[in-house]
């Protein structure tokens, strides 16, 4: 058993194929007007690491401003703007899209055999609906920012703060259609453009997974849009729906407001999930363990994450009744989350594991994961919930999930992919050691504060009792060795896009359909349209496949001649 | 294991249009978007696409029906008083208006299946005229509302509900007056009734707007020649809307109506 599966083609014959979908139209418009889903895959990817940096430059703010029990740094009117904006970046900017419109949209089309996503002026309408709504969150920074939190809370974001609710509540709503259009995309997309012999049940787990998180996004982001247009207009004109002076009731926003936002943290999360399961077969060279039951875990999870938003308003007056409810509903939720992880596990077992930049990530995920899945378990039972709610115990859960979860998914699908995407390979020690780095500060940032949040530190404070230093201390640092770890990538990144090794059509040895033509993609993804006649994740067909094409460039060196001369010319 | 190959077989038949397009599909129409396989393919995708996207709307209108459950459970009698203050004989009209817009809709859809263009754009015609008439009596009722001092949030009265007597509409469906607190929950209603109507406007001037730039398409032949998708899909668009109207018709005209 060799230590990597790492295979590229010979690098002193290996060219980049000079008709790929990066070269075959050239031109600042042909990117602007592009209707190719890898080309607005790259177009997301640029603006979404863009606000990544942002968001993430409000929490090295935030962390700062943390290091001393006073509030120091800034006033503390500005410490509730950064971390609003922080925030509102961070999930709609950054989360929601990561995945799906980078990753998803780029190999989701090429992983059922399809020439492109259904809708091509849609998918493009999509990113300039997200380009318009960074506009207005960028405008809104300018213009002085926001103070509600992320959450819009009425009657506080309608009534009692004089900053820029409207700029912020429009940027949300643009940017909330272009997920919807995104989602509609990927569930006609997988509908109606499979490939022929691509079965539901021979679908990758990453199309699951973005299916079921565009199942997400469909139902629940509307509900979003209206309820910040009532909003707004509660705001602007003064109507009552959530005024109470009138009669309205501010619990029917939190109501209406987590009916989207809970599931919302699934559309984040599951498209990682996806991620997860491609790279723990491809570097473990075993079928994802209980294919059909992660597959349907995805579904579960998204039917059940309807059912459960009420959970996050434990402490603002609901019934006792419903909270028995919700309750039992959050735990009910964990169950496919649970199944996915172990199924996971098991996929390792007897697998050939390999350590690979993409399953170092993979690893930090599941640990992360799993522990900010488990504290979801504590806040869903209504007793612990009272106590912690509120604290950085919440604060601490949630980045588990969403920066240990779904940031460590993401740079593992952007490692994986990376070779397809570009052609070239990122180089290999030091992505590892930037996965390494990521892990250790993303610890040493965020796990302190569970204790904090038990200690009863509460959230959304610029000041602390100087008791709580010693901890904060320690999350401000580790926030600083994680900064590397997000700076690291983005620097070895961009150097192998000229310096890196050439890739090859697949240098991990994986089974994906998007693994079996030329890297860089055509801009129509396959010379002719694939069948496919095996199952997901059949290694063995695909050693099959290499068996046969060796032992027709054996037999016949002529045509090995002409394969190679496209190539190399 | 066996059952997964008869399975991949089957689907290998019915699911993908891939396959019996390479035969059946000769010419490539000039329509024919590049990365589908056939014509039908094509309609299919248009046509599950506008469905979900209805579904979207749904889950948009249902916030929106969702306040007017809660509220209207709550505060039923400020929504009885409020709902005599709509004329309900504008509400009735505007609801034949938007049923006759969604028959010769319906009959335009055909006419383009049929290749019928002079009969689809008289039908569009038609479907715009109507649309804009529903706008129309909308106007009118609007500004009733906002001669009586029934906008909330601008400039709202309360004296219809206190003192019904002084009031027409009010004294026609014999209403007694409210008490102050409950008098003061009508503005809920006329909030729900503003962002409900005024939601369901919105998407009548989007349609009416796609209708013009399809009445000069159609003109030109474009939907005439075989591919009808454009207007098949803007067909449901505006049955959907048409059929939000009437929910809101029953549930703010029609609250205590019944005998």
């Amino acid at each position: 058993m060799s230590d990597t599966i790492v295979s590229l083609p010979d690098q002193s014959t290996a060219r980049i194929p000079k008709d790929n979908f990066l070269t075959r139209e050239n031109g600042l418009l042909s990117w602007l007007l592009t209707g190719d889903h890898k080309r607005i895959a790259i177009l997301y990817l640029i603006s979404i690491t863009f606000f990544f940096f942002i968001g993430g430059a409000l929490a090295g703010l935030i962390r700062l401003e943390l290091l001393t029990p006073q509030a120091d740094l800034m006033a503390t009117d500005t410490y509730n703007k950064v971390f609003s904006m922080h925030g509102i970046i961070m999930i709609f900017l950054f989360l929601v899209p990561s995945v799906p419109a980078t990753l998803g949209n780029f190999f989701m089309p090429m992983m059922i055999g399809a020439k492109d996503l259904a809708l091509p002026r849609i998918n493009l309408l999509s990113w300039y609906l997200y380009v318009i709504g960074g506009i207005l969150v960028v405008y809104t920074m300018v213009n002085g920012g926001v103070d509600t939190g992320w959450t819009f809370t009425t009657p506080l974001s309608t009534h009692y703060v004089n900053t820029n609710v409207v700029t912020t509540g429009l940027a949300v709503f643009v940017a909330g259609f272009s997920s919807v259009f995104t989602g509609l995309n990927f569930i006609v997309t997988i509908h109606k453009m499979r490939a022929p012999g691509m079965t539901w049940f021979r679908m990758p787990l990453f199309v699951w997974s973005n299916y079921a998180a565009s199942i997400l996004m469909v139902l629940g982001t509307p509900v979003l849009a209206i309820t910040i247009v009532l909003v707004l207009l509660e705001r602007t004109t003064g109507i009552g729906v959530f005024d109470p002076a009138k009669g309205g009731d501010p619990l029917l926003f939190q109501h209406l407001f987590w009916f989207y936002s809970h599931p919302a943290v699934y559309i984040m999360i599951l498209p990682g999930m996806g991620v997860i399961s491609e790279t723990i077969s491809t570097f473990s060279r075993k079928r994802v363990f209980g294919y059909t039951a992660v597959a349907f875990s995805s579904v579960a999870i998204a039917v059940f994450s309807f059912f459960v938003w009420a959970h996050h308003m434990f402490i603002m007056g609901i019934s006792n009744y419903s909270t028995l409810v919700f309750s039992l509903m959050t735990m009910l939720v964990a169950v496919p989350s649970a199944i996915k992880i172990f199924n996971w596990t098991f996929t390792l077992y007897k697998g050939s594991i390999t350590f690979e930049t993409p399953m170092l990530y993979t690893f930090g995920f599941m640990g992360l994961f799993t522990i900010g899945g488990l504290t979801g378990v504590f806040l869903g039972t209504s007793g612990t919930d009272i106590h912690l709610t509120e604290t950085y115990f919440i604060v601490a859960h949630f980045h588990f999930v969403m920066v240990g979860g779904m940031l460590m998914a993401f740079l593992a699908g952007i490692h994986f992919w990376w070779p397809k995407m570009t052609g070239r390979m990122y180089p290999e020690k030091i992505s590892q050691l930037a996965a390494l780095v990521t892990f250790i500060g993303f610890n040493f940032t965020f796990f302190p504060q569970f204790i904090l949040g038990v200690l009863g530190m509460p959230r959304r404070y610029a000041a602390y009792p100087p008791e709580f230093q010693v901890l904060n201390v320690f999350s401000t640092a580790g926030a600083t060795i994680l900064g590397v770890g997000y700076l690291l990538p983005v620097l070895y990144l961009t150097w192998s896009l000229k310096y890196g090794a050439i890739a090859g059509d697949n240098p991990w040895q994986a089974t994906g359909l998007e693994w079996q033509t030329q890297s860089p993609p055509l801009t129509e993804n396959f010379k002719e349209i694939p069948v496919m006649d095996h199952e997901a994740y059949d290694y063995e067909w695909l050693e099959n496949q290499q068996q046969a094409e060796r032992n027709r460039a054996g037999q016949n060196p002529e045509r090995q001649k002409e394969m190679e001369a496209p190539s190399a010319g | 294991m066996p059952d997964s190959t008869a399975i991949g077989q089957s689907a290998l038949e019915t699911a993908n249009p891939a396959n019996s397009a390479n035969t059946a599909n000769h010419e490539h129409p000039s329509y024919l978007r590049h990365h589908f396989a056939s014509v039908e393919q094509q309609a299919d995708t248009a046509n599950f696409a506008m469905w979900l996207f209805l579904l979207t709307e749904v889950m948009f209108f249902g916030g929106l029906f969702t306040a007017y459950l809660i509220y209207r459970n709550w505060y039923y009698p400020a929504f009885v008083a409020g709902s005599h203050q709509l004329n309900v004989y504008w509400g009735t009209l505007n609801t034949v208006v938007l049923i006759c817009s969604s028959f010769t809709m319906a009959m335009g859809v055909w006419c383009a299946q049929t290749r019928r263009r002079s009969g689809l754009v008289l039908c569009l015609i038609l479907t715009l005229i109507l649309g804009l008439g529903f706008l129309g009596i909308k106007t009118i009722e609007y500004s009733e509302k906002i001669e009586k001092h029934h906008v909330p949030g601008f400039h709202y009265s309360l004296q219809s509900f206190l003192d019904p007597d002084s009031d027409a509409a009010a004294k026609a469906a014999g209403d007694r007056p409210l008490p102050l607190d409950m008098a003061r929950h009508t503005e809920v209603y006329f909030s729900l009734y503003f962002l409900m109507t005024g939601m369901h406007a919105l998407h009548m001037i989007i349609g009416i707007g796609i209708l013009g730039f399809m009445i000069l398409r159609a003109r030109a032949g474009a939907y005439t020649a075989g591919h009808t998708t454009f207007v098949l899909n803007f067909g449901l668009y505006w049955h959907f809307v048409d059929i939000i109207w009437i929910y809101l018709f029953a549930l703010l005209y029609l609250i205590s109506r019944h005998a």
